[in-house]
C-alpha cells in the first residue's frame, strides 16, 4: 500500500488486525464469486468442463422460456414476500420502539428473533402441517363451520411458497426498522405536534420519511436472500410453485452442469441486483422531492 | 392498546410452527395431522435407538463448534479492528466481510462448490462445511463483538500500557475480560446458525451427511416424521436454552464495558 509510513501507529495495529477476517473474506468469497463467473463463460461435456469463451449458456437461457418464467416467478415471489413482511413488521418495529418501556425492549427483540434461530427446516415443514388438506387452518375452519371442504389453495402453490418465507425472514424486516426507529430524536416529533400537525400527519411527515434507512435496509435484507432459497419452494411450491433456486440446485447437484447452474445464478443475482438499485435510486429520489 | 395487541398477534404468527412441534412429537400416530390421538413417548426412543442420526448429529457438533470458534477469531480481529481509529479503506474492507449476510446463500454455496470440487479438486468433507460456515457466520460474530468492543473506554488498556505491561498481556488482563462475555455471546450464535444451517451444507456435504442434510432426508418418508418431530422438539429447546445465555451473557458484556444496550444481534 502506497504511503503506509505515513500511518500512525494505531492505524497499522489496525489494519494488521483486519487483515485475516479480511483475507479470509477475499479467498473463500471473491475468490469464488470470481470462478462462478468464469465458469458461466465455459460449457460442459459429458463428464469434462470445456474451457472455450462462449455465451452459450446465457444464450440457452434467453432461448429457453423455462429459465424465464422460472426466474419472472422468483423475482415476482420475492418481491411479494418483502412487501409483506416489511408492512406487516413495521408496526411491531413501532411499537417496540416507541410504546414498550426501555427496559423491556431487549426482551422484545428476543422474543421476536427467537423462532428465526430454530430448525429452519423443520419450521418450514411444519407450515405444511398449518396450511395443509388436514392442517390446522382447514381442520379448524371446517371445525367452526365457515367452510364445508377443505381449502386447497394454501398448499403446494406459489401462495404457500409466500406465506412461508414471510414468516421465515420476519426478524430480518423488524430488526433495520426498529434501528432506524430508535435513532429518531422524539422532540421532532413533539415540534410537530405543537406546531399543529396531527399524530396521523406527523408519522407520515417525520416519523416514516426519518425511518426511511431502516425501511431500505429491511427490503434489501429481505428481497436479496429469498431469491436464494430452494427448499421452501421444494417443500411448499409442488409442481407450479418451484423458483430459480431449485433450478440451480438441479443443475448443479442432479444434472452435473456446474457451467449453467453458474449462469443461472449470475442471471439470478444480477436481476435482483439490479432491482435493488433501482429501488434505492427511486426512494432516494423520493425522501430528495419531499425535502 | 390496538399496537399491542397486534404485535402480541404477529408473536403468535411467529411461533405457531414452534407450538405445533412437542403437539405432534408426542402424538401417538404416524400421521402429522389433526386430530391428535394420544399421548407417547415412543419417538424419542427411536431417536435414541436410529444410529444414522447419531451419527449425524456428531458431525454436526464438529462442525459448529469449529465453526464457533474460528469465526468468534476473526470477528474478535474485525471488531477491534472497527473500534479502532480510521485507516484507508476501513469501511469498504468492513463491509466486504459483512457481505456474506446479505448474499443469496445458494451463491455462497454454489461458488464454493465450484472451487472445491472443480478447480481445486478437494473431497467434500466436513472441513468443506466448517470453511462456508465460518464465512457466513462471522458477520454475526462481528455484529455482536462490536456491541463490546465498541463500547469499551481505550483509556483502560492505556492504563496498563502506561503502567508496563507489554500490548498482548494489555490486552489480556484488561481488554479480554471486558469483552468476554461477548465473546461467549458469539461463539454461540454461530455455533446455532452452524447446527441449523442446510441450503450450504447440502452442497458441500461429503460422505458423511451434516444433521439438517440428515433431517432433509428424513423428511421424504412419510414413516419418519414423527421421529423428525422429536428431533424438532429436542433442536428448539437445545437453541433456546444456548440463545437465553447468548442474550443474557450478550447485555452483561455490554454492561461490564460501560454501554448501554440498543437492543438486538443485528
Amino acid at each position: 500500500m502506497a504511503g503506509t509510513h505515513n500511518l500512525t501507529g494505531e492505524q497499522k495495529r489496525a489494519i494488521w488486525l483486519v487483515a485475516p477476517p479480511f483475507i479470509y473474506a477475499v479467498l473463500l468469497l471473491a475468490v469464488p464469486l470470481f470462478a462462478i463467473i468464469l465458469f458461466s463463460f465455459w460449457t460442459q461435456d459429458f463428464m469434462t468442463v470445456d474451457r472455450t469463451f462462449t455465451f452459450n449458456n446465457y444464450r440457452e437461457i434467453m432461448d429457453k422460456p423455462i429459465y424465464g418464467s422460472l426466474l419472472k416467478r422468483s423475482i415476482f415471489v420475492s418481491a411479494t414476500v418483502t412487501m409483506v413482511t416489511v408492512v406487516l413488521a413495521y408496526p411491531v418495529a413501532y411499537f417496540v420502539s416507541f410504546k414498550v418501556h426501555p427496559s423491556r425492549k431487549s426482551l422484545w427483540l428476543f422474543l421476536i428473533t427467537i423462532p428465526f434461530w430454530t430448525s429452519y427446516l423443520i419450521r418450514v415443514f411444519l407450515w405444511k402441517v398449518i396450511l395443509g388438506y388436514n392442517g390446522v387452518i382447514n381442520s379448524g375452519l371446517l371445525g367452526i363451520g365457515i367452510i364445508d371442504e377443505p381449502l386447497t389453495f394454501i398448499l403446494y402453490n406459489v401462495n404457500a411458497v409466500i406465506i412461508t418465507l414471510a414468516h421465515a425472514f420476519a426478524p430480518f424486516a423488524i430488526l433495520p426498522i426498529f434501528v432506524a426507529l430508535e435513532k429518531i430524536d422524539r422532540s421532532l416529533l413533539e415540534a410537530s405536534q405543537d406546531l399543529g400537525e396531527s399524530k396521523f400527519r406527523t408519522f407520515f411527515r417525520v416519523t416514516l420519511p426519518l425511518s426511511m434507512p431502516g425501511l431500505v435496509a429491511a427490503v434489501l435484507i429481505v428481497f436479496i436472500p429469498t431469491i436464494g432459497d430452494y427448499v421452501t419452494p421444494e417443500l411448499m411450491g409442488g409442481a407450479g410453485g418451484k423458483l430459480i433456486a431449485n433450478m440451480i440446485q438441479l443443475q448443479f447437484l442432479q444434472l452435473n452442469n456446474a457451467p449453467l447452474g453458474s449462469a443461472i445464478a449470475i442471471v439470478a443475482m444480477l436481476s435482483v441486483t439490479a432491482i435493488s438499485l433501482v429501488f434505492i435510486l427511486l426512494n432516494r429520489r423520493w425522501l430528495r422531492g419531499r425535502s | 392498546m390496538k399496537l399491542r395487541i397486534y404485535a402480541i398477534a404477529y408473536l403468535i404468527f411467529l411461533y405457531a410452527p414452534i407450538f405445533l412441534l412437542p403437539l405432534f412429537a408426542f402424538n401417538d400416530a404416524t400421521i402429522i395431522a389433526f386430530p391428535l390421538s394420544g399421548f407417547t413417548t415412543e419417538w424419542f426412543g427411536k431417536l435414541a435407538e436410529t444410529t444414522a442420526l447419531h451419527a449425524a448429529v456428531k458431525n454436526s457438533l464438529i462442525i459448529a463448534l469449529a465453526t464457533a470458534i474460528l469465526s468468534t477469531l476473526l470477528g474478535m480481529c474485525a471488531a477491534r479492528a472497527g473500534a479502532m481509529s480510521r485507516f484507508p479503506g476501513k469501511g469498504g474492507i468492513l463491509g466486504f466481510v459483512m457481505l456474506p449476510l446479505v448474499l443469496p446463500e445458494i451463491i455462497v454455496a454454489v461458488s464454493l462448490l465450484v472451487v472445491m470440487r472443480q478447480i481445486l479438486g478437494l473431497n467434500l468433507s466436513n472441513g468443506t462445511i466448517i470453511a462456508a460456515h465460518v464465512l457466513i457466520c462471522t458477520p454475526f460474530s462481528i455484529a455482536i463483538l462490536n456491541g463490546a468492543f465498541q463500547n469499551l473506554d481505550p483509556a483502560m488498556e492505556e492504563a496498563a500500557l502506561d503502567l508496563g505491561e507489554s500490548r498482548w498481556s494489555a490486552f489480556r488482563l484488561v481488554t479480554l475480560p471486558l469483552v468476554m462475555p461477548g465473546i461467549i455471546s458469539s461463539m454461540l450464535i454461530a455455533f446455532t446458525i452452524s447446527l441449523d444451517e442446510f441450503i450450504i451444507a447440502f452442497f458441500l456435504t461429503g460422505a458423511n451427511p451434516t444433521m439438517p442434510v440428515y433431517i432433509w432426508g428424513l423428511l421424504r418418508f412419510p414413516g419418519n416424521l414423527p421421529i423428525v418431530m422429536a428431533l424438532g422438539t429436542l433442536l428448539v429447546a437445545l437453541s433456546i436454552i444456548l440463545l437465553t445465555i447468548a442474550e443474557i451473557l450478550r447485555r452483561r458484556g455490554i454492561a461490564r464495558a460501560g454501554g448501554t444496550d440498543k437492543g438486538g444481534f443485528l
